[in-house]
């Protein structure tokens, strides 16, 4: 039989073989990799973001301004506030998690099932906040108006401060109803139609001495550029077409349409990784409840979701401070 | 293997002295976020010194993850650079090339005959 080996000469090199140069499992190895892959493709996002940014520099809606809403707290402006909590809860679930493998690799069953279930929870209330999240920007606070070339026209008092369309703006009654399948052509539809025409809006905004149009054109100051009275009279009448309340992948009452889009993109394949990542924390939780990884002798599957968890935290940090920082 | 039982001591106390880093750096960037100086704003390097605080703070957030964390700093030197390098060398690629052509279509906009907002 010993005819039948060939030997190479390398035996006892890295590459001979029979040796372990990377010192990991296969599995950990390849959950690297996974990661590396996955952080080009969150890169590849955050990267077309960060072009469309720098194509409208001078337009690009404000993150303060967008996201600043608190639960139980209507009316108040509290920029980030809920982020920053979001934030902390993904980290905190993060924490949970090495402490989970830090108990494995001790061999703690009892341990490692409780900061397991900590973490589910933490990634639930995370992916729950985040629905919030979107809740609000879709439907949208102040409304505003939309001009003939796609620019985004909202409402603003003396102070600068937003005024919301509901509080200057009443419907007069139109003929006008909403086209469904079921009362038109059976092959089309349109959206729901905005709760107020332009013309109601410039009505009120003729009635209303004190308001202002704001445009999105920052100031050199890095806000939007306020418009006088006349040209906003002028802007109103000459240039607007629609109205538009929240946002979604067409239009977007918070400025440029894009943000809208990398929005409901980034943050929802975040958000669906969240969710992997939860429901493999589940399985994996059952498979420490029954003993699995005990009669094993190692936790080592618990190290591999660790590092997917950890990952989606690590890109959550990325898209917090693009998103909602910079 | 290199996780044999009972080899590994716990490391709670380095976890916990993690986890207060990336919270207090975190505080950090929330606060000035809300602030916003006035004397952050002077520009260096094409950005705010603002931008380039919140994006040097990130790298550190996300090299605490990493090494700490994901435990990066235990692993081999072949597996960390064939990760690490990878993904910094092709993602500074991409910034680079994106950001750049952004600001190209940007100056296009500006200083082009057509008007695009009309």
């Amino acid at each position: 039989m010993d005819t039948t080996v060939i030997k190479t000469g390398t035996e006892g090199n890295a590459w001979g073989g029979d040796s372990q140069p990377l010192k990991v499992s296969y599995g950990k190895m390849m959950m690297w990799f996974f990661i590396l892959s996955d952080a080009l493709t969150f890169s590849g996002f955050l990267a077309a973001y960060g072009f469309s940014r720098f194509k409208f520099i001078n337009s690009w809606p404000i993150a303060d301004e967008v996201f600043n809403h608190f639960p139980f707290m209507h009316g108040v402006d509290a920029p980030m506030y809920y982020v920053a909590l979001m934030t902390f809860i993904l980290i905190f679930s993060s924490v949970t998690m090495v402490l989970a493998v830090d108990a494995g690799h001790q061999m703690k069953k009892n341990k490692v099932a409780i900061y397991m279930f900590l973490t589910i929870i933490g990634g639930i209330i995370f992916v729950g906040s985040q629905a919030w999240e979107w809740k609000n920007f879709i439907k949208g606070e102040y409304g505003a108006v939309e001009t003939k070339g796609g620019q985004i026209l909202q409402f603003v008092d003396k102070e600068g401060h937003r005024v919301k369309l509901s509080e200057f703006v009443t419907a007069a009654p139109i003929e006008r109803t909403q086209h469904r399948r079921k009362n038109g052509l059976w092959f089309v539809g349109e959206k729901e139609l905005p709760t107020y025409t332009v013309q109601d809006v410039i009505t009120g905004f003729k009635k209303r001495s004190d308001l202002l149009i704001r445009t999105q054109i920052l100031t050199e100051e890095g806000e939007k550029t306020i418009l006088s009275r006349a040209d906003s009279m002028n802007k109103l009448a000459n240039n607007a077409v629609g109205v538009v309340e929240g946002a979604n992948l067409i239009k977007n009452e918070y400025g440029s349409t894009l943000f809208a889009n990398f929005f409901f993109f980034i943050t929802g394949f975040h958000g669906f990784h969240v969710f992997s990542g939860i429901v493999l924390n589940i399985i994996i939780f059952f498979n420490v409840l029954l003993g699995t990884y005990e009669k094993r002798k190692s936790y080592e599957m618990v190290e591999k979701v660790g590092l997917y968890w950890h990952f989606v935290d690590l890109v959550w940090v990325f898209v917090f401070t693009f998103f909602y920082l910079v | 293997m290199a996780h044999e039982i009972g080899h590994h001591e716990s490391n709670t106390k380095r976890i916990w002295k993690v986890f207060t880093i990336l919270s207090i750096v975190t505080i950090v960037e929330v606060i000035l976020g809300i602030i916003k100086p006035e004397s952050l704003n002077a520009k260096v390097a094409f950005m705010k010194l603002l931008n380039w605080i919140f994006i040097i703070l990130t790298l550190y957030k996300a090299y605490l993850i990493t090494w700490a964390f994901m435990h990066m700093e235990g692993e081999t030197k072949g597996l960390r650079r064939s990760v690490v390098w990878t993904g910094i060398f092709l993602i500074c690629y991409l910034m680079f090339i994106l950001l750049n052509e952004g600001d190209y279509v940007f100056e296009v906009y500006k200083s082009g005959y057509k008007s695009w907002d009309f």
